[in-house]
């Protein structure tokens, strides 16, 4: 947002009919949810107040639905940081390998894009053909090389499935925003470096990178957000399985809600979720002006 | 040269990587279910077109795809139509509260589908738009508007509000400015966005799945019809599988230019 903006209160005309729009579809909800949060029911529609009594099963670790919301939590997080450890510097790489000029360049930009535009729940289904032992390329391959591995009887081998299909469906993401953060670099800060006689190394180090900065924390920011949410390809790969080994907060999360129709719980755990998430987002989201500002850009 | 050479090679990895899973189910879709099960062919020992058929002739299949498609669109004609205004109210005025508001519908964009399935699902109940196009129509625009108006805005940051300025010189009216102008300035940018929100309707399953039941069944929802209590159909399901990655890479194609612009949100 630059500085040349007018003044004018008026402006507000302008934003209503989407404040219609996300009222309708985001505060409406919610105030069910927060409704539902601090409510018990008999059913039939019948609440009466129940105080904090759900959020304090969420935080109680000896209640079966607080170990399960914490478990649910502990595997996200790890999720996360796993999927961004391997996505973001394979993200820069691949960037740096798509071409630079000629024909190839709009060809390798729509091969790469496509794995994100597959639909969730086909990722999963294409991950669980691929990974299966009996009828699985990969699954077979594996068991060929005499590596254990079985989605459905052994967590590690459904993380590891997890881990790599969640790398397959996004690391284009990051590559494709790298992409366009390097294209966005003058090439008069390339000819000076080669005046210099910078390296490859150099150059990436130097120029790309400090470049690069504010791109990734955008990507960062999406793919944490991603793979916090995700939902639906490890409930078609393994269905949150095997035990609880791949039930994320998502997962658990519908499994309550609407599955076991735990409104109260289902409600309170959906907040504290959403909560998190707004955190997260609020952190990145200074951070990033921070940048801007510092930088004057 | 070397330099390059690498380059390609390491492209070529990471497209073989990109490409054997998704060729895993273009191969399984061509095969019976028995060849499917009986051995490891990396090629159909009888390739058939039976999968694919059974979906051309059902019409439920026919409807799906319709439902999928209509929603979709739905959605993003929505979309990018009450973000256009909003983005351009971002982009060229200061007004009270105008950070926090962009903040707040960002932060929609970074909600979990998850927590709103339930809440949902009550309140279309209660709308009478359960089971309808509309219902998940209007539900994706919770992360699709703001994704939208995101976009959008940095877009038209990029126009010098010079423009604005000489068209009102000029004696054009604001409608008339904004609509014979500056929407084909933003042309770009509305593409952009438009595709963004069809791509994120289109690969979004848990909402339009639990606003659903029968007449409005997505894609994503027939697809369980390939679970029987007779076992996996797995035939039917890669060639459903294989439909559905087909519209993402029409739309892909047409859009290729713009994608690396879209995807760093307009912003780098």
């Amino acid at each position: 947002m630059n500085e040349l903006k007018i003044s004018d209160n008026r402006a507000w005309f302008f934003v209503v009919p989407v404040l219609c729009f996300v009222l309708f579809s985001s505060l409406l909800p919610m105030m069910t949810v927060v409704n539902y949060s601090f409510q018990d029911t008999m059913g039939q529609n019948n609440f009466f107040w129940n105080g904090v009594g759900w959020f304090q099963n969420l935080l109680d670790p000896t209640t079966e639905v607080g170990q399960r919301f914490q478990g649910a939590l502990v595997r996200n997080l790890a999720f996360s940081f796993l999927v961004l450890t391997v996505e973001i510097p394979l993200g820069i790489a691949v960037s740096l390998c798509i071409p630079k000029r000629g024909w190839t360049v709009g060809a390798t930009l729509v091969i790469i894009a496509l794995p994100l535009l597959i639909p969730y729940n086909v990722v999963g289904v294409i991950w669980q053909l691929f990974t299966r032992t009996d009828i699985g390329l990969l699954g077979t391959a594996l068991r060929g090389l005499n590596i254990p591995f079985d989605t459905r009887q052994d967590a590690a081998s459904a993380w590891f499935t997890i881990v790599v299909m969640d790398v397959w469906h996004w690391t284009s993401m990051v590559a494709l925003l790298c992409y366009a953060g390097l294209k966005a670099i003058p090439d008069a800060y390339y000819q000076a470096a080669r005046i210099d006689g910078a390296g490859r190394w150099a150059v990436f180090a130097n120029i790309e990178f400090p470049k690069l900065r504010k791109v990734l924390v955008i990507a960062m920011l999406l793919r944490f957000m991603g793979s916090f949410m995700i939902y639906t390809e490890p409930f078609v790969l393994t269905g949150g399985g095997p035990g609880e080994s791949t039930s994320f907060l998502s997962i658990d999360l519908v499994k309550t809600a609407l599955g076991q129709v735990d409104l109260g719980n289902g409600a309170a755990m959906s907040l504290v979720y959403n909560l998190i998430t707004l955190t997260v987002c609020w952190i990145f989201f200074t951070y990033t002006t921070h940048i801007d500002q510092r930088k004057g850009s | 040269m070397q330099k390059s050479l690498s380059r390609s090679i390491g492209m070529a990895l990471y497209i073989v990587f990109l490409f054997v899973p998704i060729y895993w189910l273009l191969n399984m879709s061509f095969k019976t279910n028995t060849d499917i099960l009986s051995s490891l062919s990396f090629l159909p020992p009888h390739p058939t077109l039976d999968n694919y058929r059974k979906i051309f002739i059902d019409p439920d299949w026919h409807a799906s795809f319709a439902n999928s498609i209509s929603y979709v669109l739905i959605n993003t004609v929505l979309s990018v139509g009450v973000a256009l205004p909003a983005a351009y109210a971002f982009s060229r005025y200061r007004f009270i509260g105008d950070k926090h508001l962009f903040f707040w519908l960002l932060s929609n964009l970074m909600a979990p589908p998850a927590i709103y399935a339930m809440p949902f699902f009550n309140l279309y109940s209660a709308a009478g738009l359960f089971d309808s196009i509309w219902a998940v129509a209007l539900a994706h625009c919770l992360f699709n508007v703001p994704l939208a108006v995101w976009i959008l805005e940095g877009f038209i940051s990029g126009i010098p509000r010079e423009i604005d300025e000489t068209a009102m010189i000029d004696g054009y009216s604001f409608p008339r400015f904004f609509v014979r102008i500056f929407l084909p300035l933003i042309a770009n940018g509305i593409g952009v966005a438009a595709f963004f929100c069809f791509m994120f309707s289109w690969v979004e399953q848990l909402l339009a799945t639990t606003l659903t039941t029968v007449d409005a069944k997505p894609i994503a929802g027939m697809m369980s019809r390939a679970y029987s209590a007779a076992g996996l159909d797995w035939g039917l399901l890669s060639a459903a599988g294989v439909l559905t990655m087909i519209p993402g890479a029409i739309v892909i194609w047409f859009v290729r230019n713009h994608i690396a612009k879209g995807f760093a949100l307009g912003r780098v």
